[in-house]
């Protein structure tokens, strides 16, 4: 009925533009304050500091070297595994979700800690190569918190396909599992994929628990935080930027995703 | 309402029955297309109506309408001689069978079932005893502890429809209920729901895409085509005098058939310009079942398909004037595929 | 987690799962999954565990364990991260499925769907540094919402109100909180069936008697999980509060920080681990309570 319609409207309403002035205010804040050039007005001299600090620079390098290895590393392990729960499995993969629920509900700190104590204490050849640089002793760590996500992305992005269909039609066809996960069932779910591998470079960008308690101190967000001690505006503009460019990404693929939908409809 | 029983009716009249629902020149329109487009029907009594027609011709529309799910563009819509059209579904007094998956997961079985008389504040025990007597009614007496999901897809309907029955709502609203059905759980749930129906008797509409469900249960059958209604009448009417060419379509399988009448017999021909005066020719349309296989003066042509249905085998044939579809008596001799056959209209 | 936050999905209809015939080689294909969660992250777990019982010697010994729960400034930090926690989770809870209810009842096309969701995807699991920046842009004594506040006669200082005390935390805390609750939330909404609704309004149901009766119940496991998640979270959170307040107010991660850095007394060091046992502890009670609503569920939920 038509007053319940309006109803339904009006609080609707309200929610987005309580949401709308919470989530805005701040980012439009650090904006603004990223953008003030001292005494001389706005510009966006903070944000070209990015072109002309060789170590902010560096850093950059080394989180993008790093969001990448964990990417690639969490895919190969969250993809064949959602297939092969859907697949062979399906009774345990609430207990399988909640396992991976565990990364967000323990603290960084917590597992920083005990990284730290192996650090200090333990040697030997594998040790040593793992702790060598911050790329090899980071990106481990930094699949384990991006798993929770990157699983939830590319089951959601399973369940929208046929997937037994596929995988039978493919195998039929006379290809092996490991061309058949490649070849048919990877391009199926790309926008999931796509959407899990921007999540983790958002999450590289962000992290600086982990990486400040094992003193890898040449990351991207941990020389942003650096950079703030003596210039503010350098600092909120790069964080600012790292998180535009990360939304950026995961609306892009989502519309083209949606796109593609449409148009194969 | 504290005695939901008291208000139905056990004995409907077959006939001289007053008006239960009536759609008054009804029209839905979104933006430029027309949903239903000027409907006018009436329910009388008691009486089971189904409302025929393929996806997308208004059935589902006109039934969400007379729930008040949705608000008709124009039109009115009456129940029991009162304008409904502004008043919210939970006052319309209406219960409705929906296609699958609407029981409450929540709740177990009786407690689906004593949710309408619940919310309609009747005493804890006086819903519980609805309930079961309810659930004894559609044959699930001892399932009233189980949870939907612990049910099959035709006790779910069986609940759902016991659900529907326990506000005794002046109008039963059936939204395709057995779509999701195994065929023999359907067949078997449509008589179960006509029989009841006979025994509450209580005013249904039942909406359809499947003309033999329709068929076999409805008193009478409303065919609707894009928004239209095309013909309204008993189903024996319906199948043997379809009143335009769209309900001879889509009711069961029609042939145009070609023939010349003469000495009262129906003979088919390849259509030419007359000749005797004592001849006519015309286009008649043919049932199946109203053709012949195998007939020594019938019309030649050639097996193209034979497919076994039980009692009858329904056989394709290619003749001259077209593909003809026959539907023959299973027996030995019947002509197989590739066979040389005669096709003629059953005069008995 | 699919089949509690996605539970009220109506069952498929007569399809009893079957059960995938389990060979070994089955089992085989999680093991690269297991394994590694194993490894990577019940690897740091063990040490964590195994250096909170020990003497920096390597001797067992409670004496770490007892310190970090006795100790005064200890017993402070973990009464705000669990104050803080709780309330950012209740609070980020409600507002996140209200969030997340009024997207899905939004037009399915409207590019408003793919800006919440993936907004939200950013904002729950970039958190940190970022955030504490913006609230303080916005929210700090010269911030630029508190400029404009004062502007039209709201002195928000004047109230007592700072942004590294308590309350500035939680108010940015709840910012990466709504994200998560939506992103869980959203698929048991989904699965509330519009013909739910449908049917209880036909049986003359109002608009509160559907959501007190059907929806909330069957949500009920779902939001209680995701409220459950949304503590771990906060209880977890230290980029933040690192960025916000350079550790003036006591949280547990802030004090295991501490501990861990600054090798003044002995065994600090196995005082933190202490502590990240402590904090182990509590989140294995939220998860115990997490699988309890599961189980729950299982009564009405077809597993």
């Amino acid at each position: 009925m038509k007053p319940a319609v309006t109803r339904g409207r009006r609080w609707r309403v309200v929610v987005f533009v309580l949401a709308g002035i919470y989530f805005l205010v701040p980012l439009l804040s650090a904006a603004e304050f990223s953008l003030r050039i001292p005494g001389s007005g706005y510009g966006f001299a903070n944000y070209l500091a990015i072109a002309t600090d060789p170590e902010l620079l560096s850093s950059l390098l080394v989180s993008l070297q790093i969001a990448i290895f964990t990417a690639v590393v969490t895919l190969v392990l969250v993809v064949p595994t959602a297939v092969w729960v859907r697949l062979r499995f399906p009774s345990i993969a609430g207990l399988l979700e909640s396992a991976t629920i565990l990364p967000i509900v323990v603290p960084p700190v917590v597992m920083a800690a005990g990284i730290a104590f192996v650090q200090a204490n333990l040697g030997g050849p594998v040790f040593r190569a793992l702790f060598a640089s911050s790329v090899t002793a980071l990106t481990p760590f930094y699949v384990v918190l991006a798993l929770p996500f990157a699983y939830r992305a590319v089951d959601n992005g399973l369940a929208a396909i046929p997937l037994r269909t596929l995988v039978e039609a493919a195998r039929n066809l006379g290809a092996g599992m490991p061309s058949t996960l490649l070849r048919v069932v990877l391009p199926a779910i790309r926008t999931a994929v796509l959407g899990a591998a921007f999540l983790t470079l958002a999450l590289v960008l962000g992290e600086i628990v982990i990486a400040r308690i094992l003193l890898y101190t040449d990351t991207f967000p941990v020389a942003v935080v650096e950079v703030g001690r003596s210039a503010a505006g350098v600092s909120v503009a790069l964080s600012l930027a790292s998180l535009l460019l990360a939304w950026v990404l995961l609306l892009a693929v989502s519309f083209a995703g949606g796109a593609r939908k449409r148009s194969s409809a | 309402m504290t005695d939901v029983t008291e208000a139905v009716d056990e004995s409907p009249a077959a006939t001289a029955r007053g008006v239960a629902v009536e759609f008054r020149g009804v029209r839905r329109s979104y933006g430029e297309t027309h949903a239903l487009d000027g409907l006018d029907l009436t329910l009388r009594e008691g009486e089971l109506l189904a409302l025929l027609g393929p996806s997308g011709c208004g059935k589902t529309t006109a039934l969400r309408l007379l729930a008040g799910f949705d608000t008709p563009t124009s039109g009115q819509i009456l129940i029991g001689g009162k304008d409904v059209t502004a008043v919210p579904a939970a006052k319309r007094d209406t219960g409705m069978v929906f296609q699958a998956y609407s029981l409450f997961p929540t709740m177990t079985a009786a407690e689906n079932v004593a949710f309408g008389p619940r919310m309609r504040k009747v005493g804890a025990a006086e819903r519980t005893r609805r309930a079961a007597e309810l659930l004894e009614l559609v044959g699930l007496g001892d399932r009233g502890g189980s949870y939907p999901h612990q049910l099959s897809g035709g006790q779910q309907q069986r609940v759902a429809l016991a659900r529907a029955l326990a506000i005794s709502p002046s109008v039963l609203l059936l939204d395709e209920p057995l779509s999701a059905l195994d065929a023999l759980v359907r067949v078997q749930l449509r008589d179960e729901i006509r029989r009841l129906q006979l025994a509450e008797g209580i005013t249904t509409l039942f909406v359809t895409h499947d003309q033999s469900e329709a068929l076999a249960v409805a008193d009478r059958v409303a065919v609707l085509n894009k928004g239209r209604l095309e013909q309204v009448d008993t189903p024996q009417e319906v199948y043997q005098r379809p009143s335009t060419p769209f309900v001879a379509e889509f009711v069961g399988v029609m042939n145009e058939v070609p023939v010349e009448i003469e000495d009262g017999r129906t003979r088919i021909v390849v259509p030419e310009p007359a000749e005797g005066a004592y001849t006519s020719k015309l286009t008649m349309q043919v049932r199946p079942e109203s053709l012949l296989v195998g007939a020594p003066d019938g019309f030649p042509g050639t097996v193209l398909t034979s497919t076994f249905l039980g009692a009858v085998t329904r056989l394709v044939v290619t003749t001259e004037v077209g593909e003809l579809t026959v539907d023959a008596v299973t027996r030995p001799g019947l002509p197989g595929i590739g066979d040389q056959t005669t096709v003629s209209v059953d005069n008995s | 987690m699919t089949s509690l936050l996605d539970a009220p999905a109506a069952p498929p209809e007569d399809a009893r799962p079957v059960r995938a015939a389990r060979s070994w080689t089955a089992v085989l294909g999680l093991v690269p999954f297991l394994g590694y969660m194993l490894l990577f992250l019940g690897g740091p777990l063990y040490f964590v565990i195994s250096g909170a019982l020990s003497t920096p010697e390597g001797l067992p010994t409670f004496d770490n364990v007892i310190a970090s729960i006795t100790q005064p400034q200890f017993q402070a930090a973990f009464g705000s991260s669990v104050m803080i926690s709780a309330l950012t989770a209740v609070i980020g809870a409600v507002f996140g499925a209200f969030l997340a209810q009024a997207v899905i009842t939004s037009a399915p096309e409207s590019p408003l769907r793919r800006i919440v969701s993936t907004a939200s995807g950013v904002l729950a699991y970039f958190g940190g540094v970022p955030l504490a920046f913006a609230f303080i842009a916005a929210l700090g004594q010269t911030g630029l919402a508190t400029a404009v506040l004062r502007g039209v006669g709201v002195d928000l200082y004047a109230t007592g109100f700072r942004i590294d005390s308590l309350t500035g935390l939680a108010l940015t805390y709840i910012y990466f909180q709504i994200p998560l609750m939506v992103i869980l939330i959203t698929p048991a909404l989904e699965g509330l069936q519009p013909q739910w609704r449908e049917a209880a309004e036909n049986l003359g149901a109002s608009s509160w008697a559907y959501w007190r009766h059907v929806a909330l119940p069957a949500l009920l496991p779902a939001l209680g999980g995701a409220t459950l998640v949304l503590f771990g979270n906060a209880f977890a959170a230290y980029a933040t509060a690192l960025a916000l307040t350079s550790g003036s107010i006591p949280l547990v991660p802030t004090a295991i920080a501490s501990a861990l850095s600054g090798n003044v007394i002995a065994n600090q060091q196995n005082v933190g681990l202490a502590l990240g046992f402590d904090m182990v502890i509590v989140i294995a009670i939220v998860m115990v309570g997490y699988l309890w609503l599961q189980r729950r569920a299982s009564r009405w939920a077809p597993r």
